[in-house]
């Protein structure tokens, strides 16, 4: 595919990149790592505490729940959206594009409060049920899981959407071709060749929004209402409202350790090419 | 294992495929006869491969009509239509076994898994994969994989077998195994086999008849020997091997056969076919010519001039012009080729059985 002396260039130009990273991520980070281990005082009691401490751990519990909940969700919803994108009559593959595309434009605080308007207790669902007379009391949509459930799962969709095209793109057609000839209906064969055959799809799309999901910040606060405090919005808490910056530190070293380790399971399952 | 009666006899009617504008298939019919073992033969582009999608019910015909078993199979689709297809590149599914994707077919239809198994085993051991059931296709050779396509598609026993180009990606030891492996299962199985290719020597090996398609129109068909000895086009009979074209005034037919003048000599074909005009071309063989330094009694024989000779190993190539300027090239014995590049002029002669016209002005 490139050439060598392509890669060099390639590497040239990325280089600014690299050591800007470096410079913004890696050593602030190094630097949080330390106060982890030197905050309040010298060891590793932070990482005990994290532990042992029952609202850190439920926390934790809380975060990974909704993340596989939303995991789940957004996939299923994207493999849908990548089936038609994919698959579908050039009509339906422009208008599903601008579908994905359009909320790329809008920022996840913008979304976020959307959706407080849609989902809350006088928000236009309760409204519009009321009015009908199907419910006589407003049904909590926002302000606990469901809504940051919810809130997660449409802004991750789109980032589910493209490995998952990648995947029915790269398909060849004439073994779906070869199913039917051997007598395979149209459901048969979406669950038996289709789905196999996308798998590698499925699970980079999963494992980019869990790992995406993992430190959401805005979207839980502000549709969680302070209810359902997610991992990210812990550190926030800890570090501004009850300082306690050691534990803050453990529990971020914490979170980019699994992230990075699903990172390496991502690379993986799936050649980088294939994400975009 | 001969079961000809479960050989699907099928027949095209007035069939015709447009894309857009682009006419893939004009008004082709065509008789397949139940067990015959036929091959669509034609350059790239020339619609042989989309008359197999719609043999398989992939593509539907613009105009025309498809008979299964005397039963008009125009609209029903591919999956109720079940012939057996074996695809350009395989098309195994990838994520299952070898045992698995040729049980695919069977578990559609919902057998019984003890039948599955013997069926499956059996498959295997005519195709000669035992030993290799659990491997995904990813860990076979090329050839083992067109083994399972074969066997896939043959296991549940379809009336026709259609096959795409099955060898285009084989080298070339391998494809003449193949083929001969394909011929075999199509002795034992008794189906119906429509094989598709732009190989004519693979089509005239192959095949009880040869359909030979260019530029979306059926030629002629006509059984290996037929189409290659008596091709009723030019285009025929340059696609079918190599021919060399002499143009040949004054045809006229006597009791015996054609008589003609090629190259200001008298020639006599018995066969020349029931071309008659004053302009014709005769088309002959290389393998029927001989090269002489003297004319070779009771033959036909013209002169020419050797211009350049390429060594084949066997045999070389001798490329030669006739008086009047025809080009002319002919397989010859290496010696041969020697004594015809010294010499100012040799002698050409073919049989008068050898040799046929077609109609048109010359080279």
């Amino acid at each position: 595919m490139q050439t060598l002396s392509n890669r060099t260039g390639a590497a040239l130009f990325l280089a600014p990149l690299l050591l800007f990273l470096s410079l913004a991520y890696v050593v602030p980070f190094l630097g949080v790592a330390g106060w982890s281990v030197t905050l309040p005082e010298p060891g590793i009691g932070q990482y005990s505490v994290l532990l042992s401490d029952p609202l850190v751990q439920s926390v934790f519990i809380r975060t990974f729940r909704i993340c596989a909940i939303v995991t789940l969700a957004s996939v299923t919803c994207a493999y849908a959206i990548a089936f038609l994108w994919v698959r579908g009559t050039p009509l339906q593959r422009r208008i599903t594009e601008f579908c994905i595309l359009v909320p790329f434009w809008i920022s996840v605080l913008t979304r976020a409060f959307g959706w407080v308007a849609l989902l809350s207790n006088r928000g236009l669902i309760n409204t519009w049920l009321q009015s009908l007379g199907f419910i006589s009391e407003p049904l909590a949509l926002v302000r606990n899981e469901f809504g940051v459930i919810v809130g997660m799962t449409h802004f991750l969709i789109p980032f589910a959407v493209f490995p998952l095209a990648s995947a029915m793109r790269n398909l060849d057609e004439r073994v779906l071709l070869a199913a039917r000839g051997l007598g395979a209906s149209r459901t048969r064969i979406f669950w038996t060749v289709f789905v196999p055959m996308t798998m590698s799809g499925i699970i980079g799309a999963a494992l980019i929004v869990f790992v995406f999901a993992l430190g959401f910040f805005v979207t839980p606060a502000i549709l969680g209402g302070g209810r359902s405090v997610m991992v990210a919005e812990l550190v926030y808490v800890r570090l501004f409202q009850s300082p306690d910056w050691g534990l803050a530190a453990a529990i971020s070293v914490v979170l980019v350790l699994i992230v990075g380790a699903l990172m390496a399971l991502l690379f993986r399952t799936l050649k980088p090419a294939q994400m975009v | 294992m001969a079961e000809p009666s479960r050989a699907a006899e099928l027949k095209a009617e007035g069939v015709s495929k447009s894309f857009g504008s682009f006419r893939a298939l004009n008004d082709l019919s065509l008789d397949i006869g139940r067990g015959e073992f036929l091959t669509l033969l034609g350059p790239s582009g020339s619609g042989k491969t989309t008359f197999l999608m719609i043999l398989a019910g992939f593509e539907s015909p613009t105009s025309g009509r498809l008979y299964g078993d005397g039963v008009d199979i125009t609209a029903q689709p591919a999956e109720q239509r079940a012939a057996g297809m074996v695809f350009q590149g395989y098309a195994l599914f990838p994520h299952m076994s070898v045992e698995k994707n040729i049980a695919f077919p069977l578990r559609v239809r919902k057998k019984p898994e003890a039948e599955i198994r013997t069926r499956v085993g059996a498959m295997i051991e005519r195709v000669g994969l035992v030993g290799h059931e659990k491997k995904l296709p990813s860990q076979l050779s090329g050839g083992q994989q067109q083994r399972v396509a074969l066997a896939r598609a043959l296991v549940f026993e379809p009336g026709v077998l259609l096959l795409d180009e099955p060898f285009s990606a084989l080298d070339k030891s391998l494809r003449s195994a193949m083929q001969a492996e394909v011929k075999r299962l199509h002795e034992e199985t008794g189906t119906t086999f429509v094989f598709v290719t732009h190989d004519q020597s693979e089509a005239l090996a192959l095949s009880s008849r040869v359909a030979i398609f260019h530029h979306g129109k059926l030629l002629q068909v006509g059984d290996p020997r037929q189409v290659y000895e008596r091709p009723a086009s030019r285009f025929v009979a340059e696609f079918l091997g190599e021919i060399n074209m002499l143009p040949v005034t004054g045809v006229h037919r006597n009791g015996v056969g054609t008589v003609a003048i090629c190259d200001e000599r008298p020639i006599r074909l018995l066969n020349g076919g029931d071309h008659v005009g004053d302009a014709a071309v005769l088309a002959l063989r290389p393998e029927h010519i001989t090269v002489s330094p003297e004319p070779k009694s009771g033959f036909n024989s013209i002169t020419a001039r050797a211009s350049g000779a390429t060594y084949l190993g066997n045999t070389t190539k001798l490329e030669l012009r006739t008086r009047a300027g025809a080009k002319l090239s002919v397989a010859v014995p290496h010696e041969t080729a020697a004594l015809a590049l010294g010499s100012d002029a040799v002698w050409l002669n073919w049989p008068t059985e050898q040799g046929f016209l077609l109609p048109g002005g010359g080279h």
